[in-house]
């Protein structure tokens, strides 16, 4: 096995105390590359192999500072810029509430970095290949002794000197490590070449479940799906498929009783009011007409809303031909529309058409009263009161 | 008595070699698991199907097969999130408080705490996510870029409580890795199985004992101490907020977050001290984990007893001399109204009991001990309870005042948590080492150089 290279040789000590003479001795020798290894951390050893202390708190600070700073940077983002939010009357930039998470991010990437650079970059772990593991040397090392290795590539390596200087130091099981012969991995291996189409089956075959599979499951769609034919879909029971049917011929929808003069200029014979004019459907009448009526007409019928002279002026309701109308002839404007007035079918039920033609008597008979009526009104007031 | 206080106990009882400290803590590791662990098993697997079906039926039938309603709206559900952030919390203070206080003795329980740790956060993690009516939705608790261009609020508790408490899990994980690494060096080289060799080579990650190593090892462990211990308590502190943050009278108060910390610490070594109790025996390590550390820990828990007994009595205290009526109302309704049950079963166990413990002779009597702790768990859950329920179930309006019960499903998803963390300590009792093996030798007597015969 001429191919097998020499890694180093190592020596065993039984107590610390010699293991820190053997260390110190072995760096004044002039030794660079060499290792101690102890079953755990021994006390001195740092001095005794002059060690420079560890830089490994720079990266903790590096990454801490990063990570303050990205959380307070990243929350100011996006509660104050990206989708600002008064959140509890606290100012977008709430600088007390954002500290919890600024030191929780702070902690979180200083710990992962610390960690993840100590093992990849001090260590350059995972090293499962390194010579000197599956040696009787290591597994003595990990439970219960202390050892040196000096490594073949240092300068002043030279088989016998090291040997001899491991004898002054009253050393055991002085041992040669060889690295195992590095075979070229070859890629065409079927049985590597199986796992790769294997893993690459597997990766494939679950991102696609994921993405077009799970993610479209619903886990509770009660509310959602339930046993009826939803608007827009389609139906089984019927013929033509149509989920959606029309109302049998002659169905008539609630309150939109037809009207039969519609379209008509004047009908032939108008309609009569329906209603009593009570106190509580002159209310009605006098919301309904405050609603919908007095934007163009204005709030007492004389057509003096404020699109006056905008538009076509609205007419007075007190005028000599509305007063003289039937109930039935008002009913018909306020159905079908006259000129640019436009249908009011739709925003008043015929109850409350009825209801606002009573209100709109009830102004004109205000507005118009003769000074006789006016007289008998405030007499009946009177006795009113005086009941 | 005369005890030279000058000298510290050693860590470890009678002397032992490095070589027998490896055959003792990884002996459970080298053996088939027996007839009593199976049963153990058992009993802790049933606990945890129990769980598994509750919660099963609450994914199904929704939050109102739980006992809560109007006004009571948070009940079990935040009551056994914070016990078991809590429990978590003496892993963490043992592994990182006591290192940067060069407690030595901590090396022999710090692998256990930490193991609880991790497994009683993962027991909290799941309370909050089951106690939303659509669990699978907890993704949108995390910022992400979304559809809606929407971001969390961050300036809400309950999403600092997302970072803290995945941060925390995170951390305490990272740092229980990074104490294993050498264990599992060792292990690796001890093993004669080829499979387990495999493994053990996987998590040790081709560690190699070497001093180059282990100087930048120390140096990130001693990082990840001093980062872990502000954590410990920012995280507990974070949990108060959840409460102290809102507007509820019993709720809103400053001394909330040391009050929950020291709450934390307290039921946290106490569930230690009922674990290790067992450990100890079952696995023969009394020489390890001595009655020293358990007298201590028992002083631990003995402070914190106190510390949390102070802010029971502060509550009263700042009720009255606030002046606020509402406030006054609550603390009185807490001791005296229909809870009192509670509360003062909450006072026995966590103030009254464990002053037992200012006698030495209790403090190291294993079994009245283990009743004292026991009777510090019960009372810690109440105490969440008491915090959580009373507050709440007498609300600024008489007409809707209730009261709480919980419904058999609240009672079989906390039975089911317990199981959760037995089952995962019991298997972690026979896969890990419980016992940090390459901390435990590091202090073990002449493990040091002498330095030229103890001159420094």
């Amino acid at each position: 096995m001429s191919e097998r290279k020499l890694f180093g040789i190592t020596v065993l000590f039984h107590t610390p105390d010699e293991i820190i003479h053997a260390a110190s001795k072995v760096r004044e020798a002039g030794y660079k590359n060499y290792d101690v290894h102890t079953p755990y951390p021994l006390h001195g050893m740092d001095a005794a192999m002059n060690l420079k202390p560890s830089k490994l708190g720079y990266i903790t600070l590096a990454f801490g500072l990063f990570g303050a700073a990205f959380a307070l940077l990243f929350m100011y983002w996006a509660m104050s810029i990206d989708y600002p939010m008064i959140i509890g009357g606290k100012p977008f930039f709430a600088l007390p509430a954002f500290i919890p998470i600024t030191f929780e991010v702070t902690v979180l990437l200083a710990t992962l970095a610390t960690v993840i650079s100590m093992l990849a970059f001090f260590f350059k772990f995972p090293f499962n290949s390194h010579p000197l593991h599956d040696t009787p040397y290591m597994k003595a090392v990990s439970s219960d002794k202390y050892g040196i290795c000096i490594e073949a590539d240092d300068v002043l390596f030279d088989l016998e000197k090291v040997k001899a200087l491991y004898k002054e130091l009253n050393g055991q099981n002085i041992t040669e490590i060889y690295s195992s012969v590095v075979e070229p991995f070859k890629i065409f291996e079927p049985k590597f070449l199986t796992l790769l189409t294997l893993v690459a089956l597997l990766t494939s075959g679950a991102t696609y479940i994921t993405l077009n599979k799970l993610l479209y499951i619903t886990p509770f769609d009660w509310l959602m799906n339930q046993s009826r034919v939803n608007v827009q879909s389609k139906s089984t029971f019927y013929a033509d498929g149509f989920g959606m049917r029309k109302p049998v011929e002659g169905s008539v929808a609630r309150n939109f009783i037809p009207y039969e003069y519609m379209g008509l200029i004047a009908p032939v014979v108008p309609l009569s009011n329906t209603l009593i004019p009570s106190n509580d459907i002159l209310s009605l009448g006098k919301k309904r007409f405050l609603t919908f009526c007095s934007p163009c007409h204005g709030n007492y019928g004389d057509g003096d809303s404020r699109l006056n002279n905008q538009f076509p002026n609205p007419p007075s309701l007190h005028s000599e031909k509305v007063r003289g109308w039937q109930d039935g002839n008002i009913y018909h404007v306020i159905v079908n529309g006259q000129n640019v007035m436009p249908s009011y079918a739709s925003q008043l039920s015929r109850d409350e058409r009825w209801a606002v033609i009573h209100y709109i008597r009830v102004l004109q008979k205000a507005k118009n009263a003769s000074p006789s009526e006016i007289i008998e009104a405030k007499k009946e007031i009177l006795s009113n009161v005086a009941k | 008595m005369n005890i030279d206080y000058s000298q510290e106990l050693p860590v470890i009882e009678r002397r032992i070699s490095l070589a027998e400290i490896d055959r003792l803590i990884s002996k459970p590791l080298d053996e088939k698991p027996d007839k009593k662990f199976f049963i153990a098993l058992s009993i802790t697997g049933t606990l945890l199907l129990i769980g598994v079906i509750s919660i099963s039926y609450l994914f199904l039938y929704g939050t109102g097969v739980w006992g809560l309603n109007q006004p009571v709206g948070w009940a079990f559900d935040i009551t056994n999130f914070v016990f078991w952030v809590g429990i978590g919390h003496a892993g963490t203070l043992i592994s990182a408080i006591l290192y940067l206080l060069r407690q030595k003795w901590r090396t022999g329980i710090a692998r256990f705490a930490e193991a609880m740790t991790i497994f009683a956060v993962m027991c909290a993690g799941i309370f909050p996510i089951i106690h939303m009516g659509r669990p699978w939705l907890a993704g949108y608790l995390m910022p992400y870029p979304n559809q809606h261009g929407l971001w969390v609020n961050f300036t809400s508790p309950l999403v600092w409580d997302v970072f803290a408490v995945s941060t925390y899990f995170t951390v305490s994980l990272v740092f229980w890795y990074v104490g294993l690494i050498p264990d599992f060096g060792l292990l690796r080289d001890r093993t004669a199985s080829t499979l387990k060799k495999s493994i053990y080579s996987i998590f040790s990650l081709g560690w190699r004992n070497s001093h180059r190593n282990w100087q930048h090892y120390e140096k990130a462990y001693m990082l990840l101490a001093g980062f872990a211990t502000p954590l410990v308590l920012s995280v507990h502190t974070i949990v108060s907020f959840d409460f102290a943050v809102s507007i509820i009278p019993g709720w809103h108060t400053t001394i909330f977050p040391p009050y929950f910390v020291a709450g934390a610490i307290f039921s946290g070594f106490a569930m230690v001290v009922t674990v290790l109790i067992f450990v100890r025996k079952v696995f023969d390590l009394q020489h390890i984990i001595t009655l020293n550390h358990l007298d201590k820990m028992n002083k631990i828990i003995l402070a914190t007893s106190m510390m949390v007994g102070y802010a029971y009595g502060m509550e009263f205290f700042i009720a009255w001399y606030s002046g606020n009526p509402s406030e006054q109302f609550v603390f009185i309704n807490r001791a005296f109204g229909p809870y009192a049950w509670a509360y003062w079963i909450m006072v026995t166990c966590n103030v009254l009991i464990p002053q037992l413990f200012w006698f030495k002779k209790i403090r190291t009597t294993i079994p009245i001990m283990l009743v004292i702790v026991i009777f510090v768990n019960v009372g810690m859950w109440f105490e969440r309870f008491v915090i959580t329920v009373t507050s709440l179930h007498r609300d600024f309006l008489p007409s809707s005042w209730g009261y709480f019960v919980p419904s058999i499903f609240d009672l079989g998803t906390l039975i089911g948590s317990f199981g959760l963390f037995f089952t995962l300590v019991l298997l972690f009792t026979k896969t890990l080492p419980v016992v940090a093996m390459s901390e435990l030798k590091a202090v073990a007597e002449g493990a040091q150089p002498s330095h030229n015969g103890g001159k420094h």
